[in-house]
């Protein structure tokens, strides 16, 4: 009897925590592409200045997309914020956003960095360059992301691997700026000029210049920047040893991605999410994004940090991101072909 | 059948459902991209998973099947510490393990550097094998699968009938010979179950395969599915590989079609352990030392070091909370798979039925198929149970329940029964087999209920198989990663999540924590499994 009295007990206490927690005051529910530690202190600002709850839950771009639809009406989710144009692209594709229509919104996010219908929205850019040993490359020698299928550069690029979203994308703009035909012939010379099997993160690239395994790079800026800024020394010390070379600034510019969120198509606290991509375009957040992780803010008008300035001004290839995702299954498959591995 | 039979057909059904998922999407082939896919990487993904196959087999084989014939057979220093240290590697997650050696071996790890500055030579000036690579998986795979076969070939070693091994030195054969001639064909079956338990698990790999550039199956069905953005495509690619699975499963049933492995537990003493001088006893203490230190030492001290660097992290009351998760969720889903596998490796005994056999080996296919494609499998039909109850509930009460399944522990339980089912089920098994039909049938005719035979002599000798299974699987739930990803709720993580989330950002000493952790927590099954194997063979030796 006794046994049966505290099972009582642990059921009442068990419902009472979930009644509770289903009638939580007001919340917000996000499927984040972006990890843990790149998205949690900025909602923890957000949280302390609304009191408006936000729970989280991390992933791969697909998998939560696949998550979101399997779930249908009787999703939790509110928000799905990820980290690539394609993956985005997707996303309208899969018809898992609705539309917000937001003033201010509208005003901090410029045209080319958001969807069409204002299905998603973009939160932070993220330029990828190319990265040179001084030592061994003079940068005039370098022009733009075509110049690197030249014959000069055998056996001297890094470049990570094409499952990588980012080189997707930039092969998807590629596409969009000198045609399929053209862009498959340079990705099979491109390739032929690596240094190495494709292995390893961006970092791994930076790295490799370094350290002499490959005289250039193609990386994202923000993994230089926590390198520069990194506790271990001996990482400070091979990011000093190599230079930023931005490409193709005579030409279309250098390629840059989108982080961003929409609100999901079945969303239950619609006001709420909408009170969140405020506050992540606010200037406030935007300066967060980039001092935190050296991405660039998507607002005109924000201040860059310290490291983003020493990098310098340059010309952003301002293609539609759109267009990134619509040719982003054409390019996976040019760069198979092309033995891009 | 009877009900009894058919309840259990249908649990073995439900495991296999995700499975079943995967198989089905076959009925609609995407032939544009499946035959772009043939005509530029599936060769080269066959090829790569063949030969990873072949040389984790071979490797996991010689260092597991050694050093278990050694601890189970002689006595020289260290043999004590040994059997169970040479468990250790099983805390150890493969991608962690990965991680660790690159941290090390790669140009910019310490050995190379070291290198350069010693001869004064830069990079490219001398040869040094690269650890990213197809030959550093099967390194790093073999020194962290081969406790499989050891853990289940040691207790078969130490369990066969000192009679007939005694029975071959009397006739004059030498221990060679009689290993080759009496143990070796004795212990095949636990043999047989370790190497396909590491294989299975090598061809699910995928955190190793990724990082090291390795382009196998599990790497084409992610490259698929996140880079071409096709989930079909990438579950028809998971049908292969489960079609590449079963072919394995039945080459290895058919390799020991007419054996039946049986203990005559006549004799109940255990062998005696013959002392090893000279050097011998180096050699067998050398065999055992060589993939502790490098499925453990190396790895254990190079998280050590990192997390040393990051030590702040252990103040974090965020970590002890990981820490938490991690376990209770992991001992959770161990009891629940072993008791499952304990049900249907039973009523596979009693009531051999074919579409009963056939149900229980589906449900056991799991451990092969990566995580992420059981999660994916996963999702619809769970979606789809909750739909139908939201839509009820709705309707008999005017309230909405919510999701129950999908998104909840309870689908992170299923997915892990379903990967890990596998693990405990043969485990289980290979320790029935030894008991013999006969030993039922006087039970039986002694006047002994089937719930009594259960309680009194098959439990008693199942107890170690069973607390094996029980920490294999407990281990291999706390280092589960991508079905953890994709189906776990909101604010909830585990150790194994966030190692991989700070790795896949490349900051590899701040993974070192909770790799740390994962593997300090790894440690204390690992030894309570070798407390409780030793106690037993204490308690036989009386």
């Amino acid at each position: 009897m006794r046994k049966l009295n505290r099972l009582l007990t642990v059921i009442a206490a068990t419902s009472a925590t979930l009644v509770s927690f289903t009638s939580a005051a007001a919340e917000v529910n996000i499927y984040s592409a972006r990890k843990e530690a790149l998205i949690k202190p900025v909602l923890e600002q957000f949280t302390e200045k609304t009191g408006i709850e936000v729970n989280l839950l991390t992933g791969k771009a697909d998998a939560l997309l696949a998550r979101l639809g399997s779930e249908g009406e009787n999703t939790p989710a509110d928000l799905f914020l990820t980290v690539d144009a394609g993956a985005l692209y997707r996303a309208v594709e899969a018809d898992a956003f609705q539309p917000l229509n937001s003033k201010l919104v509208e005003k901090a996010v410029p045209e080319h960095f958001r969807s069409k219908d204002n299905l998603w929205f973009g939160l932070s850019l993220r330029a990828r360059p190319i990265f040179y040993s001084p030592e061994r490359v003079s940068p005039e020698k370098l022009e733009s992301y075509l110049s690197l299928a030249d014959e000069q550069w055998d056996d001297r690029i890094c470049i990570r691997s094409s499952n990588n979203l980012y080189n997707q994308s930039l092969v998807a703009a590629l596409i969009e700026h000198h045609g399929a035909e053209k862009t498959e012939a340079w990705a099979e010379d491109f390739v032929s000029n690596f240094a190495r099997k494709p292995v390893g993160g961006d970092r791994d690239q930076i790295k490799g210049v370094a350290y002499g395994v490959c005289d250039i790079a193609v990386a994202n800026t923000y993994y230089f920047g926590h390198m520069l800024n990194s506790d271990d020394a001996d990482e400070r010390e091979a990011a000093q040893k190599v230079k930023i070379f931005w490409p193709a600034q005579d030409a279309q510019g250098t390629h840059v991605n989108v982080s961003g969120i929409g609100i999901t198509k079945h969303a239950k606290n619609v006001d709420e999410a909408q009170k969140l991509i405020e506050f992540l375009v606010s200037e406030e957040s935007q300066k967060w994004y980039a001092q935190a992780n050296y991405e660039y803010p998507v607002r005109d008008g924000v201040e860059w940090s310290e490291t983003l300035q020493k990098w310098g001004e340059f010309k952003q290839d301002d293609i539609s991101m759109d267009v990134l995702g619509e040719n982003n299954g054409e390019a996976v498959r040019l760069m198979n072909r092309a033995g891009w591995r | 059948m009877s009900r009894g039979t058919l309840l259990l057909f249908a649990v073995a059904v439900l495991i296999g459902l995700p499975l079943i998922v995967v198989a089905l999407s076959l009925l609609n082939p995407q032939w544009d991209i499946l035959s772009h896919l043939w005509q530029t990487v599936i060769p080269e993904y066959i090829s790569h998973s063949l030969i990873l196959l072949i040389c984790v087999g071979l490797g996991v084989t010689v260092l597991g099947v050694s050093t278990a014939w050694c601890i189970s057979q002689y006595d020289f220093p260290g043999w004590r510490y040994l059997s169970w240290g040479l468990l250790l590697p099983l805390a150890m997650p493969a991608y962690i393990t990965a991680y660790t050696y690159t941290g090390l071996l790669d140009y910019a790890g310490p050995v190379q550097q070291l290198i350069r500055q010693v001869f004064n030579v830069s990079i490219g000036d001398y040869w040094f094998p690269n650890i990213r690579s197809l030959g550093g998986a099967v390194f790093v795979l073999c020194v962290v699968l081969y406790p499989y076969v050891y853990l289940i070939t040691r207790a078969a070693f130490m369990q066969q009938s000192t009679a007939a091994f005694e029975s071959a030195r009397t006739l004059g054969a030498g221990s060679f010979k009689s290993f080759w001639r009496v143990a070796m064909p004795l212990a095949r079956p636990a043999i047989a179950t370790g190497v396909t338990l590491a294989l299975m698990e090598t061809l699910a790999d995928y955190g190793t395969m990724e990082y090291f550039g390795v382009t196998v199956f599990t790497t084409g069905i992610f490259r698929t599915w996140y880079g071409i953005g096709d989930a079909q495509g990438a579950l028809q690619l998971s049908a292969l590989l489960l079609i590449f699975v079963i072919v394995l499963i039945m080459i290895e049933r058919y390799s020991r079609r007419r054996a039946r492995f049986y203990q005559q537990r006549s004799s109940n003493r255990t062998p005696q352990r013959r002392p090893l001088k000279g050097w011998r006893a180096g050699f067998a203490s050398f065999i055992c030392w060589l993939p502790v230190v490098l499925g453990f030492l190396i790895p254990a001290s190079q998280l050590l070091w990192w997390s040393v660097e990051k030590s702040d992290i252990w103040l974090e009351a965020s970590f002890w909370v990981l820490t938490g998760n991690t376990l209770w969720l992991g001992l959770l889903a161990a009891c629940i798979t072993v008791l499952l596998a304990l049900w249907l490796a039973y009523g596979r005994r009693r009531h051999p039925t074919r579409p009963l056999r056939a149900a229980i080996t589906l449900a056991g296919m799991g451990y092969a198929i990566p995580g992420i494609v059981i999660a994916v499998g996963l999702l619809s039909p769970l979606a789809w149970f909750d739909h139908q109850i939201i839509a009820a509930s709705k309707w008999l009460f005017g309230v909405n329940p919510g999701l129950i399944f999908s998104g909840t522990v309870i689908a992170l339980l299923f997915a892990y029964s379903v990967r890990f089912l596998s693990v405990s089920l043969q485990t289980v098994s290979s320790g029935l087999e030894q008991i013999t039909p006969q030993m039922d049938d006087s039970a039986r005719t002694l006047g002994a209920s089937g719930r009594r035979i259960l309680w009194k002599v098959h439990l008693p000798l199942l107890k170690s198989p069973l607390l094996a299974a029980l920490i294999l699987v407990l281990v291999d739930v706390m280092k589960e990663l991508p079905a953890t990803l994709v189906l776990r709720p909101f604010d909830f993580n585990t150790l194994a999540v966030r190692a991989f989330e700070m790795a896949s950002d490349e900051r590899l000493a701040d993974a070192g924590p909770p790799a740390l952790m994962i593997v300090a927590v790894g440690l204390i099954p690992v030894m309570m499994l070798s407390r409780a194997l030793r106690n037993k063979s204490i308690k036989t030796g009386d």
